[in-house]
């Protein structure tokens, strides 16, 4: 029998030498198996004296134990290496592009119009639709624009072509954008009565600064024996707080105006800055015309069946300019949103934008 | 409108700077456009005196010019200019001036070797005009050092207003000083030129009316008077300066008093050439196909509607539009018959249009003249004329007579405050009233105190009491109402879009979501492209359409993303995913028009990339689209079935409907190739319409039920006639058992050899989904057999061995 110190150096040195962890276990049990060499002597202690069996017994027990944590560290020690080994091997070049993706995006004039929604929404105004293709007497006449009025002329109307031949016809014309849709919604309801109705507008002009397709939004707002001209400030003061963010209710002008469906009118405008070419909404010394509003006139309540002398009504028109209210609330080059809405496409722009976007349509 | 200060200072007592008058016109609805004024740009031009024009020692065309400024230092200036001369008076600009006309600031420097310190200019080196054949020359008397801007009369600042249509008054200078006055802009002085005039002798020619019975309203009153012995020569510098100023060239006396008169009061007037004119003049209508030309050197085709001027022989003007060429005034005239007139502004309106004939006249008389105009205004040009031409004036000739009703209305003090929210008092609502002209009384009555307001006869706008609290609110000044908000109607306010409405926010959102872009194109298209998609609808064809590529409204809001998608391709960029949510159009009835979401995607699925699967769109894509919407709108996509009757512009083979029973919800498919080919296109498109309007309301969700037992997954694959849908196959297999079959996915589509012609395998995995206890095997197996059994029952579907 060798001695124990003399076996213990031999399997540590064995544990020690195992390269793998298969290797490893071989040494195990070739040391510590049922037949392995530990073991083996283990089993013989019993034919030892007493004394003998006590003194060697310890020993081996001692050889068994440092046998045993020898295993345990290199096992740890060599599934570590193997652990590295393997993400070694997995490593990839994260440098390379990532998979394409598309962000879709909504069309400025929608987000605006939904802005526009939200806001007189929180004041309780409800959101009115209409038909597009309008006759004569709901574009006109119910709005208190008399027959010789410049917008019944064919060159601000757009006229439908009647019995085929080229001939404006007086029933129906697509909507000016003086028309508005809470027309009919007065004929139906009863004050009080909240409503704006954004949408679609059509003017026979077309050029840089001016489409024929107008998103628009109006608003009409009644309330039996309580609403004045202070709430229509009020209100569009307000909603140009809201809608440009802007904390204090500054930069709102009111000045006297016009409209056939409206008396006393307005157009209000809101304080900006044109500095270094930049628009900048609230500051500075010039002014931006965004809306014209008034006090429904009489003789438009009494079209839509509403006694006008008891309910004042206002009506407040915003956002004509829906376009250029998109273009300052969300600021892109100007020159990709001024362009024809209707050939909107979005073109994909390279990196230099300019490159591509001289003429046409564009939208970002 | 144009005016400068010193005129409107001829009516408006006033210490106000151009710059305040301007914000107050602002305020007052007189819009305010441009404030210009010349002496700015013009600082640094002075008159000088050219002591010395000398030959340029190296130059053959220069000249070493000695300039006196003005503060007896002699400058030298080398001057290429012809008529540089000793002893002339030019106009100098120093060193570091700025030269609008070469875009340049002067700096000192040698030209040919010899020193030039600063400018002897021409106009257009001013850029005041076009004008460079020499160095202006000035009037010898022109003070030396004085402001060129000042000597030339260009020191006067130009307003440009904009005049609403209502305010017809306000096209003369005098009716803005009004309205500046009432608003404590200074005081409206009176003008002695309005007062009646005496003539001298009888007339030598007539005015007469000749209107049928009825059209009498068509020019109800002419007046004038003929002079006689005038000088038609140049009308005054101080007449000629402030036409020029407002944009208007300075013609000969006559013509500049009639235009000058229209835009100081706002009054039209014409002049005769009375040697020219056979007879009396007459007020009628014209004869079907007269025909004259104007002075605008233009002939026009006269109808019976048009109210005409005609002497003995023919036609001599258009009334209240254009004088005639004939008849016009020449220098060599020496005798006039003038005109003041009052027409019908919906007949002038009409004529006008008619004719295609814009004119000042035209302008004014449309949008309603004060009927009292015809007295005074006549006064004022009789006075004119006879001051800047001389010779003699007749005694007055008129036809008809001139409406002088003015109309009464009633304010009650406490309707201002109602509906403008500020309450302005009596006295403060007459002193306005008064102010613009109005004649007020007071009383006290059942409804508070009112003011019985007689409207001005140049208010022709002013027709109820709504416009005198305007005028009231509106010269008191809006800022002065108090700003309040509106107050609630319920403490939370009700959605402001209902569930309809709101369906196609949410179709927007889905799509965008899905990479998609929005696009927001016209109503309108190209009648060329609509047959494309099923013809136009003639009751929405444009009588007047901006170009003929938008001439109808558009039937199919799809029609306008081809044409964007088109075009993007043109540009190079093909790959695109566009979509609209908007209006198509199906008739011009009040509910003819319908809420689609379209879209399409072009091109391949990704760029060139190392890593994707790149191909090009199919049916599929726009199917998963349109399912994508209907889901997000609300639809009921599980009861959806599938028909393949897509409309015609959509491939035959590879589009097909989504249903709710007989209602299509939805369409989806690849375009038509005759469709791509109409806009020059690549194909394959995957293109969608999801028809927003027509989902049903939106029931309450059901709840959701979740089971604590394991699903089961069974996949079976059948064999089948290539034609079988296979919608068919997941149907029956839904229907074997329709407590337990919670889902039936189609996972695998094979043809081929093995199979057959005609023949397809369709793999499917059902899942069954136990609610109340574990599924036994012999349990799992009978469904499968029930599955396998419909199959291959509604469809001849066999299992594959």
């Amino acid at each position: 029998m060798d001695e124990p110190e003399e076996l213990k150096r031999t399997l540590l040195a064995e544990v020690e030498g195992a390269e793998t962890l298969d290797d490893l276990e071989q040494v195990r049990v070739s040391v510590l198996g049922k037949k392995g060499r530990l073991t083996q002597q283990m089993k013989q202690l019993g034919q030892l004296d007493p004394e003998e069996r006590k003194r060697v017994g310890q020993a081996l027990n001692a050889v068994k134990d440092a046998v045993q944590q020898a295993i345990e560290t290199r096992k740890a020690s060599l599934a570590d290496a193997e652990m590295q080994a393997r993400l070694e091997r997995e490593r990839v070049d994260v440098t390379l592009p990532a998979r394409p993706f598309d962000l879709g995006r909504v069309h400025p004039i929608s987000r605006t119009i939904e802005e526009m929604i939200q806001i007189f929404g929180a004041m309780g105004f409800r959101v009115a639709e209409g038909p597009h293709v309008e006759d004569d007497f709901h574009n006109f006449t119910a709005l208190n624009i008399p027959p010789e009025h410049p917008a019944r002329q064919e060159h601000d109307t757009f006229y439908r072509r009647a019995d085929g031949r080229r001939r404006p016809a007086a029933r129906c014309c697509a909507r000016t954008p003086r028309r508005c849709r809470s027309a009919p919604c007065e004929r139906s309801r009863q004050p009080p009565i909240r409503v704006i109705a954004p949408g679609r507008t059509f003017r026979s002009d077309d050029d840089a600064t001016h489409t024929p397709d107008v998103p628009s939004g109006r608003g009409a707002g009644d309330r039996p024996r309580a609403s004045h001209m202070g709430h229509l400030k009020g209100t569009l003061i307000e909603f140009c707080r809201a809608f440009f963010e802007r904390r204090r209710p500054a930069g709102c002008r009111f000045r006297a105006s016009y409209f056939p469906f409206t008396e006393p009118s307005a157009e209000v405008d809101i304080r900006c800055s044109w500095d270094g070419g930049q628009l900048k909404i609230g500051e500075g010394d010039d002014w931006l015309e965004i809306l014209g509003c008034g006090m429904v006139h009489p003789k438009v309540l009494e079209n839509c069946g509403i006694d006008p002398q008891h309910i004042p009504g206002l009506r407040l028109r915003h956002g004509d300019r829906a376009r250029g209210d998109a273009e300052v609330r969300h600021p892109r080059p100007a020159h990709l949103l001024r362009f024809r809405p209707a050939l909107a496409a979005p073109l994909r722009l390279p990196a230099d934008r300019d490159a591509v976007a001289g003429e046409g349509p564009v939208i970002p | 409108m144009k005016f400068t200060l010193s005129w409107l200072k001829d009516h408006l007592d006033t210490q106000a700077t151009a710059e305040e008058i301007g914000d107050v016109l602002t305020n007052l609805g007189l819009e305010l456009e441009s404030l210009e004024n010349k002496a700015e740009a013009l600082a640094p031009f002075r008159v000088a005196y050219v002591k010395e024009a000398a030959q340029h020692p190296n130059a053959d065309r220069l000249k070493v010019c000695t300039v006196d400024p003005g503060d007896g230092s002699d400058v030298q200036v080398i001057c290429g200019a012809p008529n540089a001369t000793t002893g002339m008076k030019g106009v100098f600009a120093p060193v570091g001036s700025y030269i609008p006309g070469i875009d340049t600031t002067l700096k000192a420097g040698k030209i040919r070797g010899v020193e030039s310190n600063g400018m002897l200019v021409s106009e257009r080196e001013m850029g005041i005009s076009d004008a460079h054949e020499g160095i202006i020359e000035l009037d010898p008397d022109a003070p030396t050092g004085e402001p060129f801007a000042r000597v030339m009369g260009l020191d006067d600042p130009v307003f440009d207003i904009a005049i609403t249509p209502n305010r017809a008054d306000c096209l003369g200078v005098r009716g803005v000083a009004r309205d500046l006055a009432a608003a404590g802009l200074g005081t409206l002085k009176d003008d002695p030129r309005l007062a009646a005039v005496a003539g001298s002798y009888d007339p030598p020619m007539q005015w007469r009316r000749d209107l049928p019975a009825g059209a009498g309203d068509a020019c109800p009153y002419v007046g004038g008077r003929h002079f006689r012995g005038l000088k038609n020569g140049e009308s005054p510098a101080w007449m000629q300066q402030r036409l020029r100023a407002i944009g208007l060239r300075p013609i000969s006396a006559l013509v500049d008093i009639t235009n000058y008169v229209t835009f100081d009061l706002g009054r039209p007037l014409h002049v005769f050439d009375a040697g020219k004119v056979k007879g009396d003049l007459t007020m009628r209508l014209a004869n079907d196909g007269e025909q004259l030309e104007a002075l605008d050197e233009q002939t026009y085709t006269l109808d019976p509607e048009t109210v005409v001027i005609a002497d003995a022989a023919s036609v001599q003007g258009i009334g209240g539009l254009m004088g005639g060429q004939e008849s016009g005034v020449t220098p060599d005239t020496t005798e006039v018959f003038l005109e003041v007139a009052l027409f019908d502004p919906v007949r002038i309106a009409k004529a006008g249009r008619r004719l295609g004939l814009l004119s000042d006249a035209r302008f004014r008389f449309e949008r309603g003249l004060d009927p009292e105009s015809a007295d005074w205004g006549e006064a004022v040009a009789t006075r004119l004329i006879q001051e800047i031409c001389g010779g003699e004036a007749s005694h007055l000739t008129a036809a008809g007579e001139i409406p002088r009703d003015r109309p009464q209305i009633d304010l009650r003090v406490k309707r201002v405050a109602e509906l403008g929210g500020l309450e302005i008092g009596a006295k403060t609502c007459r002193r306005i009233l008064d102010d613009l002209g109005f004649e007020t009384a007071g009383s006290k009555g059942g409804d508070g105190e009112v003011i019985q307001a007689t409207v001005p006869p140049w208010r022709v706008d002013v027709e109820s009491e709504a416009c005198l609290i305007e005028e009231v609110l509106r010269i008191n000044g809006y800022d002065a109402i108090p700003t309040e908000p509106l107050p609630p109607l319920t403490a939370v306010p009700q959605a402001a879009v209902t569930p309809a409405q709101r369906r196609g926010e949410l179709a927007r959102a889905a799509l965008a979501t899905r990479g998609m872009n929005e696009a927001v194109t016209f109503s309108f298209m190209s009648s060329r492209h609509a047959g494309q998609f099923g013809g136009q609808v003639p009751d929405l064809h444009l009588a007047n359409p901006i170009s003929s590529e938008l001439d109808v409204m558009r039937p199919v809001v799809l029609a306008n993303l081809v044409e964007a998608g088109a075009r993007n391709a043109d540009r190079g960029f093909p790959d695109v995913a566009l979509f609209e949510v908007g209006p198509q159009y199906i008739s011009a009835a009040p509910d003819g028009q319908e809420t689609v979401a379209a879209g399409l995607r072009a091109g391949h699925t990704a760029p060139r990339h190392w890593d994707a699967r790149r191909r090009v769109h199919d049916a599929f894509d726009a199917k998963t689209d349109a399912l994508a919407a209907l889901t997000a709108a609300g639809a009921p996509v599980d009861n959806l079935q599938v028909s393949t009757d897509a409309p015609q512009w959509y491939h035959p083979g590879r589009s097909g409907a989504l249903r709710l029973g007989k209602q299509i919800l939805a369409t989806f498919g690849e375009l038509h190739p005759k469709v791509l080919e109409a806009y020059d296109m690549r194909g394959p498109v995957a293109a969608f319409e999801v028809f927003v309007d027509r989902l049903p309301q939106t029931k309450k969700r059901s709840g959701l039920t979740l089971s604590s037992f394991q699903p089961v997954e069974r996949d079976f694959a059948f064999i089948l006639d290539a034609g079988v849908p296979a919608e068919d196959v997941i149907r029956a297999a839904k229907g074997a058992d329709k407590d337990l079959i919670a889902e039936v996915k189609l996972f695998d589509v094979y043809t081929g050899d093995k199979l057959g012609a005609g023949k397809k395998s369709l793999a499917i995995a059902v899942t069954l989904q136990p609610t109340e206890k574990t599924l036994t095997e012999q349990e799992i197996d009978a469904v499968g057999r029930k599955v396998i059994e419909q199959v291959q029952k509604k469809t001849g579907g066999e299992l594959r061995g």
